[in-house]
């Protein structure tokens, strides 16, 4: 019988041992289980042979990796100063209102995590808004019920 | 052999040596509190900047980690680096008001107040206790974690490490550990307890 390959493992094969492959090897895994469990943290430290706090203190550093579980889709509102001064405020208000949740956190039905971001480098089509990596463009609170609709319909959930 | 200027006394120090232990090797004192001998230098401290003086233009650099020169001037108590280190040991001061080695420098540096909004944190984030644990003790129990304010010395999970064997090393070397002679003190609060004493031997000539 095939035993599947853990995605520590996989990605360990992938990038290689050394340790500075560190960073790519916490994203492929974190793809895997949309966050960082305590086990893979630990398989990951004992196969690059660095301390387990080494990857705990990476891990904790990047905004890009969490060590709680991730909805499924990933909601991003940019609270950059251009996006800011064209009601950012106001889009992150909604799309707290339609998710039922507060920045940072995941819906209980794990489908959705809203995050904040302080600049995404495209102010001048601010407010910007991103789902799942597709950028939104000019979003303007109306616009959020309709965008995370259209993700909500897809997965059969209106 | 490298030939370089200490506090206006020519000396040789070896290729390898830093500016702070060619200062040591010839008596000077530079204050410390992340270095330690046998230890990596990371500078992260800064209280043992030095004026260097190279190609005429003269600037503030960390002795610890800077490795010797050829020709540089390097003065240890300059005005420019007194002024320097005073508001470094009050911005320490301000995180870490219940350390008496931070209390006795403001005391010997003629520090008597502290501008900064204080906030009682009880570690000055020096990673000495990290490199100790690391280098020294073998284990890597501790590290830092989070970034930015949020930054801390943490065992991962925040739980008991299975690499800690509990030895100490970490509380001998942590520069913070220890009350001030006249007991806690309120962040923001100064001992200054031998204040005029300590001014008096460290700058004899000071009028």
């Amino acid at each position: 019988m095939k035993k599947e390959l853990s995605p520590e493992l996989k990605a360990v094969e992938k990038y290689g041992s050394d340790r500075t492959c560190l960073i790519p090897i916490l994203h492929e895994v974190q793809k895997e289980y949309r966050y960082l469990p305590e086990k893979a943290l630990r398989n990951i430290a004992s196969m690059l042979d660095i301390s387990l706090v080494d990857v705990y203190g990476v891990a904790t550093y990047f905004r890009s990796f969490s060590l709680e579980p991730k909805g499924k889709h990933t909601v991003t509102c940019c609270m950059g100063t251009a996006c800011h001064v064209r009601n950012s405020p106001g889009v992150l208000e909604e799309a707290k209102r339609t998710l039922g949740i507060d920045a940072g956190e995941t819906t209980e039905d794990m489908l959705f995590s809203l995050e904040t971001v302080n600049c995404l480098g495209a102010c001048a089509l601010g407010p910007i808004m991103v789902v799942d990596g597709e950028y939104h463009g000019e979003v303007t609170p109306a616009k959020v019920k309709k965008i995370i609709g259209k993700v909500k319909h897809q997965e059969g959930r209106d | 052999m490298v030939k370089l200027i200490i506090d206006s006394q020519s000396v040789e120090a070896e290729e390898t040596w830093t500016v702070l232990e060619a200062a040591r090797y010839y008596g000077i004192d530079i204050p410390t509190l992340c270095y330690y001998e046998g230890l990596s230098p990371t500078s992260s401290c800064r209280l043992c900047v030095v004026e260097v003086i190279r190609g005429g233009r003269s600037r503030l650099t960390a002795s610890c980690s800077m490795p010797v020169q050829e020709g540089i001037e390097v003065r240890t108590n300059s005005e420019r680096v007194r002024k320097a280190r005073k508001v470094i040991i009050e911005l320490l001061l301000a995180s870490c008001p219940n350390s008496r080695t931070l209390q006795c420098l403001a005391s010997k540096y003629g520090v008597t107040k502290i501008r900064f909004k204080p906030e009682d944190r009880g570690c000055i984030l020096c990673g000495l206790c990290v490199r100790m644990c690391e280098e020294q003790m073998q284990a890597g129990a501790i590290g830092f974690v989070y970034r930015g304010v949020d930054r801390e010395v943490a065992m991962p999970f925040h739980t008991r490490h299975e690499a800690c064997r509990e030895c100490g090393a970490c509380q001998f070397i942590c520069p913070v550990c220890e009350m001030p002679c006249q007991g806690p003190m309120q962040p923001g609060q100064l001992c200054n307890a031998c204040l005029d004493a300590v001014q008096l031997e460290a700058f004899p000539s000071k009028d």
